[in-house]
């Protein structure tokens, strides 16, 4: 294999974590969702909770598909294996998803069928839902997933289908990991916090604001059991180790521990991320009049996410481990696209920084005005 | 785990992709075409000042925004949905596939998710310039985002700028060009956007002609009606053009597809095309003697030239097709079915014998498998295929879908021209005939655009990928019930979301509001 090869693989790893990280990051749309009803306590509260962070659901759904359309464009047999054989998973996430499109629109709306409260239910539904399962599926990145890939069934005519899925439970047997469900329960708990500090940045109203400093508290003890117990193990694990020269995959003591300390910027990374959340977090709680932790936890969540998926693949690592047949187990050479289709796909994301600019050009232009009860009271805005 | 594909699971596959497929297209092509329209409302506004365009493009977005959310859901299933249910699929041709999807992604859903949130909430947040290039580039965004989904779905259909790669036992680019501008890509996308656009014009033309037949919003109505109908207009007419190079398309590359689209059976030269015309439900099978038609009207020679350019061309029937040995275009001799069904064959035991000869470290043995796989590599679908009349699609479903098409194609370049004329000559809004006309057109612009790709992707059958992967070998080796399950709560979820978006459209149309 060339080096150039290589470098892609590796860089377009980097790109899938990246997508990865922000759409953790944007799960904070998600937390909001979840403390609809626990926050607005009023009508007219709840409207402006709607609209803070559902003006920025969007995004969230964007870098799902891109997050999927990057997967499928540079490690298509992740794509093919893991969306085919984890299909209950995978179909529960996007129907959680498809409530959340339509949910904001139409809640409000006049002739809307089903009436406003069952579409904050359901965008209840996906703040809870959506974060705990997406959560819960990456964990399978670290604690493997049941599939045999077999790459000469295509020449069997009969049955021509090259990954099978090893368990009948089709991807739910994730949900009966423990440090799955771990990861999947500190996502949740950090989509709310960074939901809490989202509102607090971006609303104004200072009942909204001081019951989210409240409920910041205790979102935060809870995440930081879960992503510490979750840590913890993770670094204490055996992983899945790939061998450089004959690729064979094999479990190896502390792998993921050993992956930082042979990565030093990836540990870099993942500790300037913690710290970034925790002060993002701290210093909101401290300090009263301070309304900028969604920037710093934001960021800091960014590089953590980015550093674990690093971690996972990384490194001689088997990012998506098959516990059913070793050898089947997923890395980023064994699944990646051509050289071609790499490098095709590299000069496309050069563009990335570009398409980054005019977000956050686009964003900071329409969160300049925060969400007020005027606002939401004028007739002729158009609001959720 | 099951030993053999099932294939009540291919089929309830495909039910499920068709249904959120056809979900899907019911509000994408609005978005296409009400986007471009707002855009144009609001540069107006821009360019005048003039305060009713302004809430025109307000009203018109409004409409637009709850039918846009929805299009996004059922857009996010039908993506997934190449993984979930067409695994197989994914890792076959995801090399090629996959990159389409993901620059897709990059450079379209990411102008669309941006840019749209300035354009609701952002009228009195930015400045009037900034708002209007906004509302732009959500309506660029979408586009694009349908330019890259349409190049991949052409490719399906014309495969290009690839090759197979026996080591990893997959397709793999090496022509980015080859498959971004294929004739069929470049043709896919103007005649399925243009459609949209159509929809479009019908919408605002006949959701305006309500208002006419109530009296109401009568200045909104009549000038909305006058940019919706030059817009159809030349819409409906590029569509046609497109529409015909497309066929063209068909018949050089899916000559199979083309054969159903008219019911032909048994081809030749200087062949016509069949305008109306009621098939024979007596007639079974491409072997039967039944005639396949109870009653027919061509147009003499038409379909030749469609076809080929050129009256007097010879165009393959379906039987002709099955049986081969007729002289193609290019001078070569057809093969038959049967012929097609053993090189299939031959290339997936090469491969077969390639992979076990590389096993065994015997590059010989190797060497002749590839060679052998390489020379019958553009027959490797047949091998899956076990009869050849599993090669024709239903013919029925595809010849009555085309003529729905393309008559409600003609019907809408009628209509355009006479709203036209009659706004010429300011009598649109005492035309309460041609007002009921415009408003019951809308239906009819939906069911034209989803019977375009009923001819598309039924036409195509048994192919997911054209020659190369039929459908029964891509599928996700999963229960049925499992797809039979999704595809029961989906129906649901998207059947009750319909119902909902109606409702809303429907009160949104009818609002208070709008009186002023």
């Amino acid at each position: 294999m060339n080096d150039t090869y290589l470098f892609l693989q590796h860089y377009w790893w980097f790109l899938v974590s990246l997508l990865g990280a922000l759409l953790v990051f944007l799960l904070f749309v998600q937390g909001g969702q979840s403390l609809l009803f626990t926050i607005g306590k009023t009508e007219l509260q709840q409207k402006m909770l709607l609209n803070s962070t559902g003006r920025k659901w969007e995004f969230t759904f964007t870098t799902l598909v891109t997050f999927g359309g990057a997967f499928f464009a540079s490690f298509p047999l992740f794509y093919s294996t893991s969306f085919g054989g984890a299909y209950w998973v995978w179909m529960l996430i996007l129907a959680c998803f498809v409530l959340q499109a339509v949910s904001y629109e139409y809640q409000s709306k006049k002739g809307n069928l089903l009436g406003k409260k069952a579409y904050r239910v359901f965008l209840l539904l996906n703040g809870i839902l959506g974060p705990v399962l997406l959560g819960t599926a990456v964990g399978t990145f670290f604690s493997g997933a049941e599939f045999v890939v077999n790459k000469g069934q295509l020449t069997d005519v009969a049955m021509p289908v090259i990954s099978t899925w090893a368990s009948p439970w089709h991807g739910l047997e994730a949900a009966f990991v423990c440090w799955n469900v771990c990861l999947g329960l500190a996502v949740f708990f950090l989509a709310r916090i960074q939901a809490l500090l989202y509102f607090i940045n971006n609303i104004d109203n200072a009942e909204i604001v001081q019951c989210s400093r409240k409920h910041l508290v205790i979102e935060t003890v809870l995440f930081l059991v879960f992503f510490l117990a979750f840590l913890i193990h993770l670094l204490l694990a055996d992983g899945f180790a790939v061998d450089p020269e004959t690729k064979e995959v094999y479990m190896q003591p502390y792998k993921y521990a050993m992956n930082l300390v042979e990565m030093p910027v990836v540990s870099v990374v993942l500790l300037v991320g913690v710290a970034g959340v925790l002060y993002g977090i701290v210093r909101t709680i401290l300090s009263a009049a301070w309304k900028k932790g969604i920037w710093f936890c934001g960021t800091g969540t960014v590089l953590t996410v980015l550093a674990l998926l690093l971690c996972a693949g990384w490194n001689n690592t088997a990012y998506y481990p098959s516990i059913a047949d070793l050898p089947s187990s997923l890395t980023i050479a064994n699944s990646c696209s051509s050289p071609f289709t790499l490098k095709v796909m590299s000069y496309v994301s050069i563009l990335i920084p570009f398409v980054l600019g005019y977000i956050f050009y686009a964003w900071r232009a329409l969160d300049l005005r925060k969400i007020s009860e005027k606002e939401m009271e004028e007739e002729d805005a158009h609001a959720y | 785990m099951i030993a053999s594909i099932d294939t009540s699971l291919i089929d309830w596959s495909r039910a499920q992709f068709a249904l959120t497929a056809m979900y899907h297209w019911l509000f994408v092509p609005l978005t296409l075409g009400l986007g471009v329209i707002q855009a144009i409302m609001e540069t107006l506004y821009y360019k005048t000042g003039n305060e009713f365009w302004k809430k025109t493009a307000q009203f018109w977005m409004k409409l637009f925004g709850i039918n846009f959310a929805i299009g996004v859901a059922t857009g996010l299933i039908l993506e997934f949905e190449f993984g979930t249910n067409w695994s197989n699929y994914s890792w076959f041709v995801g090399d090629i596939f996959g990159a389409p999807l993901a620059i897709e992604g990059i450079l379209a859903f990411f102008m669309e998710a941006t840019f749209i949130a300035v354009m609701f909430f952002g009228w009195d947040k930015v400045s009037k310039r900034f708002h209007l290039a906004s509302t732009w580039l959500t309506i660029i965004g979408a586009t694009l985002s349908a330019l890259w989904i349409l190049i991949a779905n052409a490719w399906m259909q014309y495969p290009a700028g690839m090759q197979f790669n026996p080591d990893t036992v997959r397709n793999e680019m090496f022509d980015f060009w080859a498959v971004t501008l294929s004739p069929v890509a470049i043709n896919k996308f103007f005649h399925t956007v243009l459609s949209g656009w159509i929809v479009g014009a019908v919408f605002v033309m006949g959701v305006s002609s309500w208002y006419l037949l109530k009296k109401r919003n009568v200045k909104l109505a009549l000038e909305s009606i006058k940019v919706s109908a030059v817009f159809g207009l030349v819409a409906s007419i590029l569509v046609a053009w497109t529409g015909d190079g497309s066929a063209y398309q068909v018949a050089q590359k899916q000559p199979m597809k083309l054969a159903a689209m008219e019911g032909l059976y048994e081809g030749g030269n200087g062949m016509g095309l069949v305008a109306i015309g009621m098939l024979n439900p007596d007639k079974k099978s491409y072997t039967d003697s039944a005639e396949p038609f109870l009653f027919h009207v061509e147009f003499p020679k038409m379909l030749s030239l469609l076809a080929e350019r050129d009256v007097d061309a010879y165009v393959p029937g379906i039987v002709n097709l099955i049986e081969g040995g007729y002289r193609t275009s290019k001078g070569t001799v057809a093969l038959s079915a049967a012929e097609k069904i053993e090189r299939g064959q031959i290339a997936i035991q090469a491969l077969a014998d390639y992979r076990k000869a590389v096993k065994d470290k015997d590059p010989a043995a190797a060497r002749q498998a590839r060679t052998l796989l390489d020379e019958n590599f553009a027959y490797f679908g047949y091998g899956y295929v076990k009869d050849s009349a599993d090669l024709i699609p239903p013919v029925g479903l595809t010849f009555y879908s085309f003529r729905v098409m393309v008559m409600l194609g003609g019907y809408f370049i009628l209509l355009f021209l006479v709203a036209l004329l009659w706004i010429k000559k300011n009598k649109f809004a005492d035309a309460r005939w041609l007002q009921w006309a415009s408003l019951w057109t809308i239906p009819l612009a939906y069911i034209a655009g989803q019977a375009g790709w009923i001819v598309a992707e039924v036409g195509r059958q048994p192919w997911v990928i054209q020659d190369i992967l039929p459908t029964g070998a891509s599928v996700s080796n999963l229960a049925t019930s499992s797809v039979q399950t999704t595809f029961f709560l989906f129906l649901l979820l998207f059947t009750v979301l319909l119902i909902a978006e109606i409702g809303i459209m429907i009160k949104a149309i009818g609002s208070e509001e709008l009186k002023s």
